[in-house]
């Protein structure tokens, strides 16, 4: 216990470093389109050397797509959480810093959003706006804001009072600018707790999404190499088992350093 | 004192009224802001209800086209729109699905008996095993077996839900073949009425633990954190110094108090764990609510998905209400309604 929490997040580092580099460097380790057909179907994996993981039941390099997935999967998430806490960051401050009308409105609506089940949300919202990664992260970033906002609202609401807020209002400086300038910077600390988990939640939403048939059809992500391996069940499971430990692996190592870096900045408890 | 307490219980059964509508009336705005969402949605997609019909029937000129518009109130400006939208709402008319030929409402009804089934046992499956294993983990904090739970929790949780759902067909359906691989129940079998319930509890088997087990890390967390926290109160230490037994120590002392967030989560997660459905009704083939929101898409059937997203919205709304009276069960410190302290 004692290691996991000191090494956790280095360990969750590492790897997330790793599945970086893989991410960027997908054209030199698997060149080519990993939608092309390289070799004979149903190659199974660790007896072709040339396709170490084998082949799909089109005869598509896995290894090819697992690479190239981890750029889609990864690009997607960290983008659609950066667009969710963004999102909740703006909501959150404002809510906090305005009036008893506007914040009473602003949680009415945030509370809305976490009443609609998040999964439908997204899935609605992407059959709608249409199946690119474009509408993947917009789906994803209206569809899991509300925990940033309610956490950015109730620091906002606690930093409001400080000598400092008061200091900046009797220099006679604009609203928005103190709710921005003054306030925001010392309420986004604990938010870096919630970094880990909103990517991490991100990437599997992403991937329930590609694995429904919701994603762009161009590219290629975890979740459809699963998909597409879910008829062959039965003869070859390892198409489905491959890609799957990739969305564990890279989630997993997401929320493991997300918390490293909370525990490293003391956001997180000891315990 | 009898008299006293035949004085208490009519006004507790008053406060129970009033606060049951306190949480009706609180839910009735978020209710409104869901469904102007959701008007929005339509509104954003390409196409009315009418385009679809059309294309559905696979015939239909413009006259036909601007007749139906003006029967069901589509042809007009925006605020006309809204008006007929919300008119139907509040007669619970969800609209008409092309998908299945039937009102929305019939089909979501159809389908709900089945999510329900499935969204109860997985949430007291989750919640159980999580009390137990968060419990353990507490109580053996900082040891192997402590640091094997909370690890296998971190996992769970990384691990989506389709992929866990498939594994498990894959190891419990295909290989064993301990486990049907889907559906609800047996088809072609005349069961009697005991045999045709074992045989569901059966099929739920995977896609129940499926659910539960993505869900479980949450409850594990919470439990141990909060056992670990009550351990530390001044109750407990007196607890233990009055020579109450261990056991009865951590059960009573600690663990009651401690699941009273665990039963907060329940609430919080209900939704959470209903979007979850879609994707394990769909790998397990079973005829829910969340299968059915798949199916919506897959036909562009968009009355269809918005009614299933408002009748989900109004699920999450009666577990938290319901919840929140568990709650006052529980914990004796809460009393329903006025907020008075006993």
């Amino acid at each position: 216990m004692k290691w996991m929490r000191c090494h956790g997040g280095l360990i969750g580092g590492l790897v997330l470093l790793v599945i970086a580099l893989i991410a960027l460097c997908a054209h030199l380790i698997a060149p080519g389109d990993p939608l092309n057909m390289v070799a004979r179907p149903l190659t199974p994996p660790f007896t072709d050397p040339r396709f170490p993981l084998g082949t799909d039941h089109l005869g598509r390099n896995i290894l090819a797509g697992l690479v190239h997935g981890a750029r889609v999967s990864m690009t997607v998430g960290a983008a659609a959480a950066a667009a969710a806490i963004s999102v909740g960051i703006l909501v959150g401050t404002l809510a906090g810093f305005s009036g008893r009308i506007i914040d009473d409105a602003l949680m009415r609506i945030t509370e809305a959003f976490q009443t609609v089940p998040t999964f439908l949300l997204a899935l609605a919202l992407v059959s709608v706006l249409g199946a690119s990664a474009a509408n993947v992260v917009i789906a994803i970033g209206i569809s899991s804001w509300p925990p940033t906002a309610r956490l950015v609202r109730a620091e906002v609401l606690r930093l409001k009072g400080a000598d400092y807020v008061d200091a900046a209002r009797l220099a006679g400086r604009a609203p928005l600018a103190i709710a921005f300038l003054e306030v925001l910077p010392g309420a986004l600390q604990p938010v870096v707790a919630l970094i880990g988990i909103t990517v991490g939640e991100a990437i599997l939403v992403e991937s329930a999404l590609a694995f429904l048939g919701l994603s762009d059809p161009n590219l290629i992500s975890w979740g459809g190499m699963v998909a597409n391996g879910r008829a062959l069940l039965r003869t070859a499971p390892y198409l489905v088992v491959l890609p799957g430990i990739a969305i564990a692996v890279a989630v997993l190592a997401v929320t493991l350093s997300g918390d490293g870096l909370a525990r490293r900045l003391g956001i997180l408890g000891r315990r | 004192m009898p008299e006293a307490k035949s004085k208490v219980s009519p006004s507790r059964a008053a406060r129970f009224a009033v606060f049951l509508f306190q949480r009706v009336v609180q839910a009735i705005p978020v209710l409104i802001l869901v469904a102007i969402g959701v008007f929005g949605l339509l509104e954003l997609a390409e196409g009315d209800a009418v385009d679809a019909y059309l294309a559905g029937i696979g015939a239909g000129d413009a006259g036909l086209a601007a007749e139906l518009r003006d029967r069901y109130g589509l042809g007009d400006g925006l605020g006309s729109r809204f008006l007929t939208y919300s008119t139907r709402l509040v007669q619970f008319d969800l609209g008409y699905s092309i998908a299945f030929s039937r009102d929305v409402s019939t089909v979501i009804l159809e389908r709900l008996p089945n999510t329900l089934l499935m969204m109860i046992s997985a949430i007291l499956l989750s919640a159980s095993i999580g009390v137990i294993l968060g419990g353990i983990a507490a109580m053996r904090k900082g040891g192997p077996l402590d640091a094997g739970i909370t690890f296998g929790a971190l996992i769970l949780n990384a691990t989506p839900g389709f992929w866990l759902g498939l594994l498990g067909i894959i190891l419990f359906a295909v290989k064993l073949r301990w486990l049907p691989i889907g559906g609800l129940s047996t088809l072609d079998a005349d069961y009697g009425p005991v045999r045709a319930t074992l045989d569901v509890a059966r099929h739920l088997v995977l896609p129940v633990f499926t659910l539960a087990l993505t869900y479980l890390a949450l409850y594990v967390r919470l439990m141990r954190g909060a056992m670990i926290e009550v351990g530390e109160s001044g109750w407990v230490l007196a607890a233990r110094a009055r020579g109450v037994p261990e056991r009865q120590v951590v059960l009573r002392h600690i663990g009651r108090p401690a699941l009273l967030p665990v039963v907060t989560m329940i609430g919080l997660q209900s939704g959470t764990l209903l979007g979850g459905s879609v994707v394990i009704e769909t790998v397990f083939s079973i005829p829910g609510l969340g299968a059915l929101a798949f199916e919506a898409v897959s036909q562009r059937d968009l009355q269809l998905l918005a009614g299933i997203l408002l009748a989900g919205t109004l699920l999450v709304v009666f577990v938290n209400i319901i919840v929140d009276l568990a709650y006052g069960l529980l914990d004796p410190r809460v009393r329903l309604g006025a907020g008075e302290i006993a």
